[in-house]
C-alpha cells in the first residue's frame, strides 16, 4: 500500500486512468477518417513513376471530363513562393521547397512525388480519374547514395542549390546543401596521446516513423473566404502557419482542428495533402476529403535518412577517451533538411572528450524529403559512436559501463559541441543498468544444439528536448471540478500528464480534471507535440494555470470566510486558516458559490520556459544469432533512462517501451529498398518490416529520477531518447554473440550473412 | 562582459580565436560588438536582423527561441549551434 501521507505528490506519480481512455478503447473517438461533411467529394492525388524527372507538360483534360470530377489541381493552382525561410515553430522550412514537395515544379525528385490531385464525388471516380491525366516526362538519372550524390560530377537535384557553410555559401552548385562543423581541442594531439585507437565507416538506410493512422484531412472553404481543416497532425498552429504561407492566406482566416492521431513521431508535422485538399476544395467549391494509402504514406512523406558516418576514436591505457572525429552526411532525400545537425550535436554528448571534430554534410538526394522522426538525427550517429566505444572496451578489456562512467558525463562538464551541462542523470543510469539483475544474470542459453549463438550489448544515448511555446486555460466548474483547455495533440498520453499536473496544483484528484485539445479558434498559440516537450511546456502551463486559478480560489474562500487571501492555504482540497484551522471551507464549495463571489473564475497560462532538462538513456539487450539463417531474436531487453520526475509512470514506461520497438526494427529489419532506377520496392506493411509482439519480448524499464532543477516539478522529455540506443545496443550483443561487427542497418540476416562472409 | 564561443567556421575571422568576451545586453547588441572587432561575423551569423534560420544562439547552455532578442549577463555563456528540430 502506498503512504500517501509521507509522499510528495498526491497526483504526479500516480497512475490513473487516462481521460480520453474510454473513447479510445469504445472506438468513439474521433479520427480524421471519421470525419463526413455534407456535399464532401473525395481526392487522390497522382505520384511520379520516377525518382528524377523534367516535367514536359501535363495535361488534364481528359481527367476534367469524366463525370463525377469536380475539380483537378496541380501547382499551378498553388501560389508562386519566394525561396523564404519560415519559422514553423519548432522547425524552420524554406516554403519554395514545401510548396515543390506538395506539387512537384518543373521537375520530380523521387518516386511518389505528387504532381497533380483530383477531387470527385467518389474515391473510385478520383482514381479513374488520376489515371487519366497525361504527364510527360523526361527521365532523368536519380542520385540514391550520398556517396554519389557529392561526387563533383554527380546529376544536380536543383540546379541553383550550392553548400552553406555557417553563413557562406559555395559558388559551384552541389547536392551538399550545408556543412557544419564542431570543434574543440587538438583531435592530432589527442590520437597520439591514445594507447588503442578505433575507426569504422557505418551506413544506415531510411527508416519510416511507420505510425499506423495514414495522413488524413478534410477541408472545407466558407462563403466569407475562411477555412477550416480537420486532420491529423502533431501541431495544429504549424499547420495553420504552414497553409498561410503556402497559400497566401491570413492566419485569421484559417482554423484548424486537430482530430486524435494515430501516431506521429515527428512525421506529422510538415504538411502534405492539406494544401492540395484546400486547393481542391476552393475549386470545386465543396468540403474535400483526402486520406493516404499505406503505400502513399511509405512513398510520398518523410522517412529520417539514411546515412554514412565515418568515426575515429582514440582512448589511453587506463580507459579515457583522448580524441574523437567524425564525418557524418545525412540523406536529406528530395530537399535540404536533414537532421545531420543534431546527430553532430548528440553523437559524443555523453562523454567528455578534450579533443573533437565533427564535420556534418546535409545531401539531397532522389528520396522523399526526410522528415522528423523521433530523436532526429542522433540514432544513427549513436548507431556508430556508441559501436566504436564498445569495440574500444574490448580492445581494452574494460567493462562497457564501468568505460562509460569514467568517461561519462556530469553537472558542469562542458559538452563537445559547446554548451554546459546542468544538473544530469547520465551516470545514474549506467548505476542502474550496472545494478539491474539483467547485467549480471548469466547469458540465456537454452543449450548449444539449436547452435544459435548467445550475446549481449550495451549502449547509451542522448536526446537535448525541447521547450517552446504552449498555453493552457483552467475554468472552475460549479461542481468543483476543471475544464483544462490545451492546444497540444495527445499523441502519448499528454491529456493525463497535464491534467495531473493541475490536479497536484490545485490538490485535486486528476479525474477532477477535464481535459480537452482545443482547435486554433479556440486555444492560445501552442507549438508541436514534439520534441519531448509537451509534457514539459504545456505541463508547465497547465501548472501556471492552476496557479492563477489557485490564486483565484483562495480570493473567493477569503471573501466566503471573511478572513484575508494570505491566511489561506489550500490543501486536499480543503481552503484553510493558518490562524484558525476551525475556518476551512472545500475548494468544491467554493467552487459553487463563484457566483456569489464574482462569477466565472479561469485561470490562464502562456509560457515559453527555459530549463529545458536533457535526456540520457542506456540500455542493455541479449541476443540469439542463428548463424545459419542470420536471423537475430531479441531475448532480453532492459532499458534506464532518466525521466527527471515521471508524472505518469504508466505512460513513461510506455513511451520507453515504445522507443526501443522502432529501435529494434531501425537495427533488425526497416529499411528504403530501392531499385537501380529509384523506385522504392517495398512500399507496405508486407514488404517494409516492422517488428510485431512477435518480435519482441517483454522491454523492461527501469525509471531514474534525477529531477530537472529547470521545471516546477523536475520533467524531462522522455519521449525520443529511448529509440536512440537500441540499433548500437543490437549491434554491440550480436557481436559479442558471433565475432562480427555489424556496421551496416538494418542488421537483417542478409547483412548478417554477408557482414560472416556466407553470402560470397 | 559575455563568453562566446567561436565556432570553428568561423574562425577564420577571428584569427583563430575560439573564445572571445564581448559586451552586450543582448545578443544582437553582442553580435554588433564582435562586428566591430571580427568585420564580417555578422553576416554569417544573421540575415538582416534575425539570426539565419540554420543558426542556433544558446546561452547559459539553453538554446533560445528569442535570437538576437536575447538577454544577457556579464557571465552568459553564449554558442552559435546548428538549429535543430525534434520529433
Amino acid at each position: 500500500m502506498t503512504d500517501t501521507k509521507t509522499r510528495k505528490y498526491q497526483v504526479i506519480g500516480t497512475r490513473p486512468i487516462r481521460h480520453d481512455g474510454v473513447d479510445k478503447v469504445t472506438g468513439r473517438a474521433r479520427y480524421g477518417a471519421d470525419i463526413h461533411l455534407p456535399g464532401t467529394l473525395y481526392g487522390k492525388v497522382l505520384r511520379s513513376p520516377h525518382a528524377h524527372a523534367r516535367i514536359r507538360s501535363i495535361d488534364t483534360s481528359k481527367a476534367e471530363a469524366l463525370p463525377g470530377v469536380k475539380a483537378v489541381a496541380t501547382a499551378k493552382d498553388q501560389p508562386a513562393l519566394a525561396d523564404k525561410i519560415a519559422d514553423l515553430g519548432e522547425a524552420v522550412m524554406n516554403l519554395r521547397d514545401l510548396a515543390t514537395n506538395v506539387l512537384a515544379v518543373g521537375k520530380v525528385l523521387y518516386h511518389g512525388h505528387a504532381v497533380a490531385a483530383v477531387a470527385a464525388t467518389s474515391l473510385e471516380i478520383a482514381e479513374e480519374a488520376i489515371a487519366l491525366i497525361e504527364v510527360d516526362y523526361e527521365v532523368l538519372p536519380p542520385v540514391l547514395s550520398v556517396e554519389a550524390a557529392m561526387q563533383p560530377d554527380a546529376p544536380l537535384l536543383h540546379p541553383t542549390l550550392t553548400t552553406r557553410s555557417l553563413g557562406q555559401q559555395s559558388e559551384t552548385p552541389s547536392n551538399i546543401a550545408s556543412h557544419s562543423q564542431i570543434k574543440k581541442g587538438d583531435v592530432d594531439a589527442g590520437f597520439s596521446q591514445s594507447a588503442v585507437i578505433v575507426e569504422r565507416e557505418f551506413k544506415t538506410s531510411p527508416v519510416h516513423q511507420g505510425y499506423i493512422e495514414p495522413h488524413t484531412v478534410t477541408a472545407q472553404w466558407s462563403e466569407d473566404g475562411s477555412l477550416t481543416l480537420w486532420l491529423s497532425t502533431q501541431g495544429a498552429f504549424s499547420v495553420r502557419d504552414q497553409i498561410a504561407e503556402l497559400l497566401k492566406i491570413p492566419v485569421s482566416q484559417i482554423r484548424v482542428v486537430p482530430l486524435e492521431i494515430g501516431g506521429g513521431f515527428g512525421g506529422k508535422i510538415q504538411v502534405y495533402l492539406e494544401p492540395v485538399a484546400a486547393v481542391l476544395a476552393k475549386k470545386a467549391g465543396r468540403p474535400v476529403k483526402m486520406t493516404m494509402t499505406r503505400a502513399e504514406v511509405f512513398m510520398g512523406t518523410g522517412p529520417t535518412s539514411g546515412s554514412t558516418i565515418r568515426l575515429k576514436m582514440g582512448a589511453s591505457q587506463d580507459g579515457r577517451l583522448m580524441a574523437a572525429q567524425a564525418y557524418l552526411a545525412y540523406e536529406a532525400g528530395a530537399y535540404p533538411g536533414s537532421p545531420v545537425g543534431a546527430g553532430s550535436m548528440c553523437m559524443l554528448a555523453p562523454y567528455n572528450i578534450e579533443n573533437v571534430q565533427i564535420d556534418a554534410y546535409d545531401v539531397v538526394v532522389n528520396k522523399p524529403k526526410a522528415a522528423a522522426y523521433r530523436a532526429p538525427g542522433a540514432t544513427n550517429a549513436a548507431f556508430a559512436s556508441e559501436s566504436v566505444i564498445d569495440e574500444i572496451c574490448e580492445r581494452l578489456e574494460m567493462d562497457p559501463l564501468e568505460f562509460r562512467l569514467k568517461n561519462g558525463a556530469k553537472e558542469g562538464d562542458r559538452r563537445a559541441d559547446g554548451p554546459v551541462f546542468p544538473r544530469i542523470g547520465y551516470l545514474e543510469t549506467l548505476e542502474a543498468a550496472k545494478a539491474h539483475p539483467h547485467y549480471s544474470a548469466p547469458l540465456t542459453r537454452s543449450d548449444d544444439s539449436d547452435g544459435r549463438k548467445y550475446g549481449r550489448g550495451v549502449a547509451s544515448g542522448f536526446w537535448m528536448n525541447y521547450g517552446g511555446q504552449s498555453t493552457a486555460y483552467a475554468s472552475v466548474n460549479s461542481d468543483g471540478t476543471i475544464n483544462l483547455v490545451e492546444g497540444s495533440t495527445d499523441i502519448g498520453g499528454t491529456r493525463a500528464s497535464s491534467a495531473m499536473q493541475c490536479a497536484e496544483t490545485l490538490g485535486l484528484a486528476s479525474e477532477d480534471v477535464k481535459p480537452v485539445v482545443a482547435d486554433t479558434g479556440s486555444i492560445g498559440y501552442t507549438e508541436v507535440t514534439g520534441g519531448s516537450r509537451t509534457t514539459f511546456a504545456t505541463g508547465w502551463a497547465c501548472f501556471e494555470a492552476a496557479q492563477d486559478v489557485k490564486r483565484q480560489m483562495t480570493e473567493r474562500a477569503a471573501r466566503l470566510l471573511k478572513i484575508s487571501p494570505d491566511d489561506l492555504d489550500l490543501a486536499g482540497g480543503v481552503f484553510t486558516s493558518k490562524k484558525d484551522s476551525e475556518k476551512s471551507i472545500g475548494f468544491k464549495e467554493v467552487a459553487a458559490r463563484l457566483g456569489e463571489t464574482g462569477g466565472p473564475v479561469v485561470g490562464r497560462a502562456t509560457v515559453q520556459p527555459k530549463g529545458v532538462g536533457v535526456a540520457f538513456a542506456t540500455h542493455v539487450v541479449d541476443v540469439a544469432v542463428d548463424p545459419e539463417t542470420g536471423k537475430t531474436d531479441i531475448l532480453r531487453y532492459t532499458a534506464v533512462q532518466d525521466v527527471g520526475r515521471a508524472i505518469h509512470p504508466s505512460y513513461v514506461e510506455g513511451q520507453m517501451q515504445g522507443g526501443v520497438a522502432q529501435g529494434v526494427g531501425w537495427a533488425l529489419n526497416e529499411e528504403y529498398y530501392y531499385d537501380d532506377g529509384g523506385r522504392l520496392l517495398n512500399a507496405s506493411f508486407l514488404d517494409y518490416r516492422m517488428p510485431t509482439c512477435l518480435d519482441l519480448p517483454m522491454i523492461d524499464t527501469v525509471i531514474v529520477e534525477v529531477p530537472n532543477p529547470g521545471h516546477p516539478f523536475g520533467v524531462r522529455g522522455v519521449g525520443e531518447v529511448p529509440i536512440v540506443p537500441p540499433p548500437a545496443a543490437i549491434a554491440n550483443a550480436i557481436y559479442h554473440a558471433i565475432g562480427t561487427r555489424m556496421n551496416v542497418l538494418p542488421m537483417s540476416p542478409r547483412e548478417v550473412l554477408e557482414a560472416t562472409g556466407q553470402l560470397d | 562582459m559575455a563568453s562566446v564561443h567561436i565556432p570553428s567556421l568561423l574562425q577564420d575571422l577571428t584569427g583563430g580565436a575560439d573564445e572571445v568576451t564581448a559586451p552586450g545586453a543582448t545578443v544582437g547588441e553582442l553580435i554588433e560588438a564582435l562586428e566591430e572587432r571580427f568585420p564580417g561575423l555578422r553576416d554569417r551569423l544573421c540575415d538582416g536582423r534575425r539570426l539565419r534560420p540554420a543558426v542556433a544562439v544558446w546561452v547559459d547552455g539553453e538554446p533560445s527561441r528569442e535570437g538576437l532578442l536575447q538577454a544577457l549577463t556579464d557571465h552568459s555563456d553564449v554558442h552559435f549551434l546548428p538549429a535543430i528540430s525534434g520529433g
